[in-house]
C-alpha cells in the first residue's frame, strides 16, 4: 500500500472539483482547495455576505478528547476554563507553550460531559500526547476520518432549517448540537470563520458526499455559492480573525525566540484564565507576560486619501490590493520610526475600506493611532497614512443574534 | 634577472582531486603559479565519472554532492565551467514487508507519508528538521573559521577560541542542550528521542554512519548527522544533490577554473616524496625521477600520506608521527555500479515514479543497520548491508544509453581489514551480497545487470591512495575533527616543515565533496605569502 505523491483529496473532493471551474487550487495543510471556484472571486465574497456559501473546510485538524479525565487534562493543556464550556456549548482557545508562548488558537467543541473536539490550523497530537501521560483519556486524530463545511451568511439560518431542521435553526451562538442531514448523522455548530451568521458541519468521511448534495441543492433557493480560499481570507481579515503562521507564528515553528507572541501581544489575554485551579502549561511565564506585552495585535485603515495623493503625483487614480494579501509589511509612525508590521489586509468591498490586521509595539496599539504603512507606488516606495481602528472591522448584528422560535 | 635557483613554481600541489583543485585554484587566482601533480590518468581523485561501458557513465565513487561550499561555487565561477548540480528530491525507504517510507522534497507529501506509519513522527519530522537546522546554524561559524586549537598560547587563537565560547553561550538553552546530546550521543539515541518510525530512524540514522567504523549504536555518531545535515548551510537547508555528468563533472569544473586563473596541471604524475632542505620544503620527486622546484609544497592526500609517505620522519616531531600513526582511516564502505538493461522495479512501489528519482535506502530498521554493523565488527563484511542507492541516470539522462541505466550503490559494511580472506579473494562475493539484498527488494535486478564494477575498500586505496579506503581520508568521528584533524596543534593547514601544507579532507572540517580544506589550506598559504 504505497502512499501518495499528489495532495490529499478531501471527503468532498468530487463535488468541489466539479465545481472549480477557475483551476486555481490552492494547497491548506496538504489539501488541494480551491482558491475560487470561478473566474472571480467576488461572487463568492458576496455570497458569504449577502446570501449563503458553502467552504470545504475539512484540512482543519480536528481530535476527539474522550474520557473521565477529559477536563482535567484539557484545563492543563489550554489556557480557558474548560469547565465553563457546558456539553453543547464551543470555546474558543488558546494554547500555549511552558514559556507562555502562543502554540495555537483554535475551538474546543463539548459534545459530551466528557467528549470534546479540538479545532486547530496546525497539527497539535504529539503536544497533546506528550501532556496526556497520568490522565485517563484518549485522543484521536479526527483529521482522516471526518469532512467539515462551513455553510456561511445572512441566509444560512433559513438554509440550515430546512435541511438540518428547526432545533439547528434555533442554535445560540458558539453552540452546537447533533442533527442529522438526509439521515446522515451530523454534528453543526454555530460557528465560523467569517465572523457572519453561520454554521459549521461535521460529518464522517461516508457521509460528506450525502452532506454535501443535500447542502449544496437545497442552497440554491438561497443564493447559495461554493466558496474558495479568497473570499473566505476576506471575510476573515473584515472579521478580524487571525490566522496562525500568517498573523502570528505558532512557538513551535518560531526559528528565533523574537517571532514568538503571547496571548496578550495577539489580543487573546482574555482566554487566559490565571485563577483556574492548579498547573497550567505556561501559567507560570503567562503571569509575567500579562502585564507586559511588548506588542499589539490590532487592525489598521488605510486612508484612502492618503493612497490618493500617492498615486495622484504619478497620474494615477488611488489603486487597492484585488485580492487579499499575507505578506508582512512595514509600518511605521508618522515620524518614521517603526511602529511594526501588518500581515494580512484587503480591500473590503463591502466597508469601501482597505483594512489589515496588524502588530504593533504596545504604546502604538491604542485606537485612533496614527501610522504609515509601506505601499508600493509605481515600483517607488512611499508610505501611506493608516490609523488603529477597533476589530473586527465588519460584526453584522447577525452573527451572535438569539433566534426567537415560532412555537 | 633570473637567480640560478629561482623555484619553478610557486605552489606545487600534491593530487589532483576536488580539494588540490580548489587550493590551485584559489592560489592562481591570487597570481601565483602553481603547479597540480596527479597520479592518475584523470582528475578528481574520488569524484570522477568513468565510462567503463560504452555509454554508461558510472559515478565510480562519491555519487552526490551536499556540501559543496557556495562560496567555492561563486569565487570560482563554477557554473561557468561546467558544474549543474541537480536536486535529489527524496529519500525512499523500501521495506521487506512491501511498505516503505518516501521523504518527498514537499513538507507536505512528506508529512502525510510519514503520517501513515505514525502521526506523531510526522508531526516531530518538522520540529526536528527544525532544531537541526538551527544547530547547523549555530555550527556554521565553527565550520566557516580556521580551526582553534584549545591548548594554542598564540593571542590570535585565544581570541577565536573566545568568540566560539561566546557564539555557544550564546544559543538559546535548547539548542545548548541539542548541542551537547548531539556530540555526545549515538544517532540511534538521539533520534529515539523523537521518533518511532523504524525505518525513518534507520534512514535518518545511517547519514551517522555513513563513511564511518561505527554503528548507529555507537555513541558520538549523533554529532554525523548534523554533519550531513548542513548541506547547503547559506541556501536550502539540506539539499543533497547530483552533479550533470556525475561527481566527475565537478572536479572537471574545479579544474577547469583553477586552469583559467592560470595554473598548471599534469596527469599520470605520481610524487613520490616532497623534498626538505633545512627544514623547508623546496620541491618534489616524481615517481620516474623528475624533480620540481618549488616554494612551497601543499598535500591534499590523506595524513597517513603527507606526513609518513611523502616526508621523511626525521623532519616531524615525533608526537605528531605518533598521532598521525594512530589517525583512524579503517575504510568500511564499499562502491557497487551497474549498468543496467531497464529500470528495477521494486515490491514496495513497482514500476517507475518519482521515488527512484531520489535517493534509495537500504535501512529498513535501526537493528537491520547494526546487525550490518556486527558483522563489520569481527571483520566479515554485511552479509545484508546497509546500502544507499542513486539511478543517476534517471537524474540527468546522458550518464546512459536511452531506456538504460546505470545505478550506483554505496554499500556499508566492508571493513578494510578481514578477518579472513583477502578483498581479491571476496570482491564477487560481496557484489552478489549486495545483488541479492537488493534483489529481496527488487526482485528480477539481477536480470538487468549488464555489467557490475565492484569496488572493495581495497580498490578503492589501491585507485584512489586513499588509506585503507576511508573516503573521508580519515573517520569523521569526534575525536578526529576540528582542532584534533588530523592531530593537535598541526589543524591550521601548515606542518613543521616550512613551506609544506595540507590542503585535503583530512584536514579541518573534513570530508564530502566540500572543498573547504581546499579553499582554507590555499587562503593559509596566502596569508602566509603576504606576511612574508
Amino acid at each position: 500500500m504505497p502512499g501518495r505523491h499528489s495532495l490529499k483529496k478531501t471527503p468532498f473532493h468530487e463535488e468541489v472539483a466539479a465545481l472549480c471551474q477557475s483551476y486555481i487550487w490552492r494547497r491548506w495543510a496538504g489539501y488541494a482547495v480551491p482558491g475560487q471556484y470561478t473566474f472571480t472571486y467576488e461572487p463568492e465574497y458576496h455570497a458569504l455576505r449577502s446570501a449563503v456559501g458553502l467552504i470545504d473546510v475539512s484540512p482543519l485538524y480536528t481530535y476527539l478528547i474522550n474520557g473521565r479525565d477529559a477536563v482535567r487534562f484539557l484545563n492543563r493543556v489550554l489556557a480557558r476554563e474548560v469547565s465553563d464550556c457546558g456539553v453543547g456549548q464551543v470555546q474558543y482557545t488558546v494554547w500555549c507553550d511552558e514559556e507562555g508562548h502562543v502554540l495555537e488558537d483554535g475551538t474546543l467543541a463539548r459534545l459530551a460531559p466528557e467528549r470534546f473536539r479540538l479545532a486547530a490550523a496546525e497539527p497539535n497530537l504529539r503536544w497533546l500526547e506528550d501532556n496526556a501521560p497520568g490522565f485517563a483519556v484518549t485522543i484521536k486524530d479526527e483529521r482522516e476520518t471526518m469532512g467539515a463545511l462551513a455553510v456561511q451568511g445572512p441566509l444560512a439560518r433559513e438554509l440550515m432549517q430546512e435541511v438540518a431542521g428547526a432545533t439547528v435553526a434555533a442554535l445560540g451562538y458558539y453552540r452546537l448540537t447533533a442533527a442529522e442531514i438526509s439521515g446522515r448523522e451530523v454534528t453543526i455548530s454555530r460557528t465560523g470563520y467569517t465572523g457572519d451568521l453561520g454554521y459549521e458541519i461535521w460529518v464522517s468521511r461516508e457521509d460528506a458526499k450525502a452532506v454535501w448534495q443535500a447542502v449544496y441543492r437545497a442552497g440554491q433557493r438561497y443564493g447559495l455559492l461554493p466558496a474558495g480560499m479568497v473570499a473566505l481570507d476576506m471575510a476573515r481579515i473584515e472579521a478580524g480573525l487571525i490566522m496562525a503562521g500568517v498573523d502570528y507564528t505558532p512557538a513551535n515553528l518560531a526559528l528565533i525566540p523574537a517571532q514568538k507572541s503571547t496571548p496578550y501581544e495577539l489580543g487573546l489575554g482574555r482566554l487566559v484564565d490565571l485563577d483556574k485551579n492548579g498547573y497550567f502549561v505556561g501559567r507560570e511565564a503567562l503571569a509575567r507576560h500579562r502585564n507586559n506585552p511588548a506588542w499589539q495585535l490590532v487592525g489598521i485603515e488605510i486612508a484612502w486619501d492618503s493612497l490618493e495623493e500617492a498615486y495622484s503625483r504619478v497620474g494615477l487614480p488611488a489603486q487597492v490590493p484585488h485580492m487579499p494579501w499575507r505578506r508582512s509589511t512595514p509600518l511605521y509612525t508618522p515620524g518614521g520610526r517603526e511602529a511594526g508590521y501588518a500581515t494580512s489586509g484587503c480591500f473590503s468591498p463591502l466597508l469601501k475600506r482597505y483594512v489589515a490586521l496588524a502588530t504593533v509595539l504596545a504604546p502604538y496599539g491604542a485606537k485612533g493611532t496614527a501610522l504609515e504603512m509601506e505601499i508600493t507606488v509605481e515600483h517607488m516606495r512611499r508610505r501611506a497614512a493608516a490609523q488603529v481602528v477597533s476589530l473586527p472591522f465588519f460584526d453584522p448584528a447577525r452573527k451572535r443574534a438569539k433566534v426567537t422560535t415560532d412555537g | 634577472m633570473a637567480e640560478r635557483n629561482a623555484p619553478a613554481y610557486d605552489v606545487i600541489i600534491v593530487g589532483g582531486g576536488h580539494n588540490g583543485l580548489v587550493a590551485a585554484a584559489y592560489l592562481a587566482r591570487a597570481g601565483l603559479a602553481v603547479l597540480v601533480l596527479e597520479k592518475r590518468p584523470l582528475l578528481g581523485g574520488a569524484a570522477v565519472t568513468e565510462e567503463l561501458v560504452p555509454g554508461f557513465k558510472y559515478t565510480v565513487f562519491s555519487y552526490v554532492v551536499s556540501l559543496l561550499r557556495p562560496e567555492i561555487v561563486r569565487d570560482l565561477d563554477l557554473p561557468r565551467h561546467g558544474l549543474h548540480l541537480l536536486p535529489l528530491e527524496s529519500t525512499f525507504t523500501p521495506l521487506p514487508d512491501g511498505d516503505s517510507l518516501v521523504r518527498w522534497g514537499d513538507p507536505d507529501l512528506t508529512f502525510e507519508e510519514i503520517a501513515r506509519h505514525s502521526r506523531r513522527d510526522a508531526e516531530a519530522y518538522g520540529d526536528y528538521g527544525r532544531l537541526m537546522g538551527r544547530m547547523a546554524k549555530a555550527v556554521k561559524p565553527i565550520l566557516a573559521t580556521m580551526p582553534t586549537d584549545i591548548a594554542s598560547v598564540a593571542p590570535g587563537q585565544w581570541w577565536d577560541l573566545a568568540q566560539l565560547g561566546r557564539h555557544f553561550l550564546a544559543l538559546p538553552a535548547e539548542e545548548k542542550y541539542a548541542l551537547v546530546k548531539l556530540m555526545t550521543m549515538s544517532s540511534a539515541d538521539f533520534l529515539d528521542e523523537w521518533f518511532e518510525t523504524e525505518p525513518l530512524k534507520a534512514t535518518m540514522a545511517a547519514s551517522g554512519i555513513i563513511g564511518t567504523y561505527l554503528g548507529p549504536r555507537s555513541p558520538g555518531t549523533a554529532y554525523v548527522l548534523l554533519h550531513h545535515y548542513m548541506g547547503e548551510l547559506d541556501g536550502v537547508f539540506r539539499a543533497w544533490g547530483f552533479a550533470k555528468g556525475g561527481t566527475g563533472s565537478v572536479s572537471e569544473a574545479i579544474a577547469g577554473a583553477a586552469r583559467r586563473f592560470g595554473a598548471e596541471i599534469r596527469t599520470r604524475a605520481a610524487v613520490e616524496r616532497v623534498t626538505v632542505e633545512n627544514g623547508r620544503a623546496t620541491g618534489v620527486v616524481l615517481a620516474g625521477g623528475e624533480e620540481i622546484s618549488g616554494r612551497m609544497v601543499a598535500s591534499s592526500l590523506d595524513p597517513r600520506r603527507t606526513f609518513l609517505d611523502l616526508v621523511e620522519e626525521k623532519w616531524l616531531p615525533s608526537t605528531l608521527i605518533e598521532d598521525v600513526g594512530r589517525f583512524r582511516f579503517q575504510g568500511s564502505s564499499a562502491k557497487v555500479n551497474l549498468a543496467l538493461d531497464g529500470l528495477p522495479s521494486f515490491r514496495a512501489r513497482p514500476g517507475a515514479g518519482p521515488h527512484l528519482q531520489g535517493a534509495i535506502s537500504i535501512s529498513p530498521s535501526l537493528d537491520y543497520l547494526e546487525r550490518a554493523y556486527d558483522d563489520a565488527k569481527y571483520g566479515r563484511f554485511s552479509r545484508r548491508p546497509y546500502m544507499d542507492i542513486v539511478i543517476p541516470s534517471l537524474i540527468d539522462p546522458e550518464m546512459a544509453p536511452p531506456g538504460k541505466h546505470v545505478m550506483s550503490i554505496f554499500v556499508q559494511y566492508a571493513p578494510y581489514h578481514l578477518a579472513e580472506g583477502t578483498w581479491d579473494e571476496k570482491r564477487d562475493a560481496l557484489g552478489n551480497a549486495v545483488v541479492g539484498t537488493l534483489a529481496e527488494f527488487a526482485p528480477g535486478i539481477e536480470d538487468l545487470i549488464v555489467h557490475r564494477q565492484v569496488l572493495t575498500p581495497l580498490d578503492i586505496e589501491r585507485i584512489t591512495g586513499l588509506s585503507e579506503g576511508n573516503i573521508f581520508q580519515g573517520e569523521l568521528s569526534l575525536e578526529q575533527l576540528f582542532f584534533l584533524r588530523p592531530a593537535a596543534r598541526w589543524s591550521r593547514y601548515r606542518t613543521p616543515v616550512q613551506g609544506y601544507y595540507q590542503c585535503g579532507s583530512g584536514t579541518h572540517p573534513g570530508g564530502g565533496i566540500m572543498g573547504a580544506s581546499g579553499r582554507l589550506g590555499a587562503l593559509t598559504m596566502l596569508a602566509d605569502v603576504d606576511g612574508r
